[in-house]
């Protein structure tokens, strides 16, 4: 309860342990902390590491991670307890892992005479979705190397080992760490052994720490400057530092991390995006330790961030290089992408008045989301709102919730799609991001994009794996055993596949044992068609798909049958049917209602019965017309929904 | 299987006292009184109604008040006295009685003429004043009739239900179907007018055993008819064996051919409907007091669980007859809870409740995009074309009272 009393009175979080110059303090004892730490913008690169941690969302990446700061006196033991009941609200996730991108901790380490050196550690987090590849891609490129942490009960997840290899087609040096090991159900040895038949070497190389009691961590730090290298680079070159995350804060604006390569950034300089040739003045640079420390510059090697004043992430994009404007580098780093939106889906105000609070909404989210695309979109159905692009599903669902929870918007979101390029018989092209898009002329061809999918499941799973993804028109392009009972499996998908519901059944079929990764690769051409749905005879845009040739009558009678479930009877009978074209596919009858009324008050309970006539009255406010057709939201809303992409990560 | 559960309302005060708004022009509105009678012998499967058996009430309630068959004539009048007291000298005298229940005539007959007296006494009954008790096939004899009907009532509204033996069993109704007969005769030689309940829709039954239950109501010439469709209501004990999959849900278009049916068969033998779920051989016959709750006039409602509604106030009493009594033991209104209707609410009522009478609703009442729809309404066949040109009154056809839901979102729309 002391600890709690105490919380009042806790020192500012932004003021760091131990400053550059404070070199004599004399903390409390945690063994080999660094009596000092050293200045930023003269460290020399043979004394910086720079790393970051890969892992799987529930693999206890934060708790080691706060850890870390905690060992390095970053974050002193009082303020750590505190922040670790932080955890128990929202804030939780978002507080230490959302503001340290890029942390930057002293460490002392001993060589082998025994003399302790101080050496600068810059811990780089990395986003750990599925949908975020390419800003995976540069935060490892800003790294030697990767603590690969897997938790000792689960082992390792398709997810981690996606990002594994990216972290070793960037040829970074990985030190392979088993976490919880203090947990009854830790398999040390078991997983110890898969990790090193992925990343060679011996099992007994492989660290075990517990980030939960602090166990292992100390050497995992000592290894850490043992193993990887050095960062290396051209200091008097002109400057050039890759952007690996670009942040808003409504406080300061655009808050851009950088990892420098060559040269030198200092404060009030005038900075230039090599992909946008924009100038910027820096009016700020510095390290985060754990809070931004202002300073007079970053040199080579060096990781922290900068403030140029800009409002808008896009004007500071992720792997766009940074260079001086009074010597600018010749050529850029390298790998920078525009980030290209794959999945689209339309999304609507449940209250139409709401149309104008949810542009600005995603006006905001714009800022700090440089993949977020979006324009406006009228549908019959579902009235006024938007067509965005999203990364993929999961970028979707984040935007979604963010929406809904922070701007409190009641939406619906139309069944997510991909992007289909159509050429029609007289050679014209058509870029299709909506089914309402997509041409009624003869067609020669439709191409769509398909992913490189890594599915990892126990081997029993084999058999229903494969089952799934034939039926879900994937090819097999390899397969290997990790261990005994674990595969891995590699399959060509049509990403359209993936956002249907592939994730669902994946689950559903290995008993959630099976866990996804995919990366885009490509398109191919595909025999797709356009299935319409009508109510009445009137096209319901919000329900149209895309879908091949051999399932679109599948689609067209389950959507037909689960919307004769969803939509209330009318005082007419509602045809429903599912079409290509001008044929009638699938066909479902919402027979006529009778009758409605309660035929008694028992007792003059009008009460009751007021209430429930307003009840209904709120409810038809809910309804939206299709031509004479009363379509409640909750039928769109579970039509539409694909409920199994949730919790995807 | 608790009774159905009451409204959430605002706090009602000890006193039971209204505000002046609700007094206002109380003299000229008509007053009922409703009487509920908490008791039966068993509890039906299908029944939320507030009522219990003696083993249920087991001698004592919870309260420690002493309430039962014996005592509740007295405890009942003293709500009477209460209800006297709030209205004050402004009310008028009483034009409708009805005792509902549960099973009144699980009472002494001398008991509710008692309970009558009392009312009589503390209002003043208006002289052609409707008092109407409902019975158990199976509790009314002649003699118990005629004393009724000797201590000022007028009708008697006698549960039949079904004249089809396992309709009745699902209904878990024990009464003898025979005694259906016995006691409408019997009410008719007390001087009593008949009226007959019934329920449709019950699990099992067809349409021709509903046609028999007609048929045998028609052959009994009752003055008046009360046809309601099945009803299952969460927590009942009928609730339970459909959820377990033992009896079926009733089904609405089941149920509304059945309606229609029953319908006809009545019209044809001369008893028209004035309600959605009533029919009276004659506008003379046909339930005053019933009529008053889809009007919107004043009513008290007497006993534990009842409602009750006074100039734009609704109110409803605690529901366990112990705690009942126990609250006016100490001299304390045994109000629950109450609303004060807003004037949107009142308009709201006026359509909801107001369309489903014979009667119907003046077109002008109705107000603006509600109006509009009611050409779309006589066009779908649910509103009457004649009445709504000829005399301006929104009256309900067959289909439109079988949809009278829909009838009122359309005339309520926005």
């Amino acid at each position: 309860m002391g600890d709690l009393a105490g919380r009042a009175t806790l020192e500012p979080p932004g003021l760091p342990p131990s400053t550059p110059t404070n070199s004599c303090e004399v903390r409390p004892t945690v063994s080999p902390m660094a009596r000092s730490a050293l200045a930023p913008n003269a460290t020399p690169p043979d004394l910086i590491r720079n790393f970051c941690i890969i892992a799987h969302i529930d693999h206890g990446k934060s708790t080691l991670a706060d850890r870390m700061l905690q060992l390095t006196g970053v974050v002193d033991a009082r303020a750590m307890r505190a922040q670790y009941l932080d955890r128990m609200d929202i804030e939780r996730e978002r507080g230490i892992t959302i503001k340290s991108q890029a942390v930057r901790m002293p460490w002392a380490a001993a060589d082998e005479t025994g003399a302790l050196t101080t050496y600068c550690l810059n811990m780089i987090d990395t986003p750990g979705h599925v949908d975020f590849t390419y800003e995976v891609s540069r935060s490892l490129a800003a790294c030697e190397g990767a603590v690969l942490l897997v938790d000792a009960a689960q082992g390792i997840e398709a997810q981690t080992l996606a990002n594994l290899y990216l972290a070793m087609e960037n040829d970074l040096t990985i030190i392979p760490v088993l976490n919880k090991i203090d947990l009854p159900a830790a398999q040390p040895e078991k997983y110890a052994e898969e990790l090193a038949r992925l990343i060679g070497g011996d099992p007994d190389d492989c660290l075990r720490v517990s980030g939960k009691t602090g166990e292992g961590v100390e050497p995992l730090l000592d290894q850490i400057v043992k193993l990887l290298p050095a960062p290396t680079g051209d200091a008097d070159a002109p400057a050039r530092a890759m952007i690996f995350d670009s942040v808003y804060d409504t406080y300061r604006g655009v808050v851009t991390y950088v990892r420098v390569v060559d040269g030198n950034l200092s404060p009030r300089e005038k900075i230039v995006m090599m992909s946008t040739r924009a100038t910027h003045e820096l009016l700020e640079i510095g390290v985060i330790s754990p809070e931004p420390v202002p300073g007079n510059g970053l040199g080579v090697g060096e990781v922290g961030y900068l403030i140029t004043g800009v409002k808008d992430v896009r004007q500071s994009r992720v792997g766009d290089t940074v260079t001086n404007a009074g010597k600018p580098a010749k050529h850029d780093l390298g790998g920078y992408r525009d980030p290209k939106p794959m999945v689209f889906s339309g999304l609507f105000p449940i209250d139409g008045s709401d149309y104008p609070a949810l542009r600005d909404a995603l006006d905001k989210l714009k800022l700090n989301d440089a993949a977020l695309v979006y324009e406006p979109e009228t549908s019959a159905a579902l009235g006024f709102g938007f067509r965005v692009g999203f990364l993929g599903l999961l970028h979707l669902e984040i935007v979604r919730e963010r929406l809904e929870r922070e701007f409190g918007l009641d939406l619906i979101s139309t069944q997510p799609n991909v992007v289909y390029d159509v050429v029609l018989d007289d050679g014209k092209a058509v870029h299709v991001t909506n089914p309402s898009e997509y041409p009624d002329g003869k067609i020669r061809e439709v191409t769509e994009p398909v992913v490189r999918a890594t599915i990892l499941a126990p081997s029993e799973f084999v058999g229903a794996i494969m089952e799934l993804c034939q039926q879900k028109r994937g090819s097999l392009r390899g397969m290997d055993y990790l261990s005994e009972d674990r595969v891995e499996m590699r399959y060509t998908l049509p990403l359209a596949e993936i956002v249907f519901d592939f994730f669902d059944q994946l689950k559903s079929r290995t008993r959630g044992y099976a866990s996804l990764d995919y990366e885009l690769d490509g398109d191919q051409v595909s025999d797709l068609v356009k299935v319409e749905i009508l109510l009445q005879g009137e096209t319901v845009d919000a329900f149209s798909a895309i879908v091949h040739k051999d399932k679109a009558y599948n689609y067209g009678v389950m959507m037909a049958g689960k919307l004769k479930e969803l939509i209330p009877r009318q005082q007419f009978e509602v045809p429903i049917q599912a079409a290509i074209g001008s044929r009638i596919i699938a066909r479902e009858n919402i027979r006529a209602i009778r009758k409605d009324v309660l035929a008694k008050c028992y007792g003059g309970d009008i009460s009751r019965k007021r209430k429930l006539l307003e009840k209904q009255k709120e409810g038809k406010k809910r309804m939206k017309m299709v031509g004479r057709v009363e379509v409640p939201q909750e039928a769109f809303v579970a039509a539409l929904s694909s409920d199994g992409d949730k919790g995807k990560k | 299987m608790s009774p159905s559960a009451l409204p959430d309302g605002d706090p009602a005060p000890a006193s039971g006292r209204l505000p002046a708004s609700a007094l206002e022009g109380l003299a000229d509105i008509d007053l009922g009184i409703y009487v509920h009678v908490p008791f039966c012998t068993v509890r039906c499967g299908y029944c939320d109604f507030n009522t219990y058996t003696v083993t249920e009430l087991g001698g004592r309630g919870p309260h420690g008040a002493a309430v039962g068959v014996d005592t509740y004539a007295d405890v009942a009048l003293r709500e009477v006295d209460l209800a006297r007291t709030v209205l004050g000298d402004q009310s008028p005298t009483v034009s409708t009685v009805f005792v509902g229940g549960g099973t009144p005539t699980m009472l002494p007959s001398a008991d509710l003429v008692r309970v009558l007296d009392g009312i009589r006494q503390r209002f003043g009954l208006a002289s052609d004043v409707e008092v109407t008790t409902e019975a158990n096939p199976d509790s009314v004899t002649p003699d118990s009739l005629r004393e009724l009907s000797e201590g000022g009532f007028t009708r008697v509204s006698i549960g039949m239900q079904s004249a089809v033996p396992h309709v009745l069993a699902t209904l878990e109704r024990t009464h003898d179907p025979d005694n259906v007969a016995r006691a409408v005769s019997a009410a008719r030689d007390a001087g009593l007018q008949v009226s007959l309940d019934l329920i449709y829709g019950t699990p099992g039954e067809s349409l021709s055993d509903w046609r028999r239950s007609l048929d045998a109501v028609v052959a009994l010439a009752p003055d008046h008819v009360s046809a309601y469709a099945l009803v299952v209501e969460a927590g009942t004990k009928m609730a339970a064996q459909v959820r377990r999959g033992e009896v079926a849900m009733p089904d609405d278009d089941d149920e509304a051919d059945k309606y229609e049916l029953a319908d006809e068969l009545l019209t044809a033998a001369g008893l028209g409907w004035y309600e959605v779920s009533n029919w009276a051989r004659s506008p003379a016959t046909r339930c005053r007091h019933n009529i008053a709750y889809w009007s919107g006039t004043n009513w008290w409602g007497i006993g534990p669980g009842a409602h009750s509604h006074v100039g734009g106030v609704r109110w409803w009493n605690v529901k366990h007859p112990s705690a009942y009594a126990a609250r006016l033991a100490d001299a304390v209104s045994p109000a629950h809870a109450r609303e004060t209707l807003t004037a949107e609410q009142r308009h709201d009522e006026r359509m909801l409740l107001g369309s489903r009478l014979v009667s119907g609703l003046p077109l002008e009442e109705v107000r603006g995009p509600g109006r509009t729809a009611v050409a779309g309404l006589i066009a779908d066949g649910l509103v009457d074309g004649t009445s709504a040109l000829s005399s301006g009154r929104v009256v309900l056809t067959r289909r439109g009272r079988l949809l009278a839901d829909t009838v009122v979102h359309r005339l309520l729309a926005p």
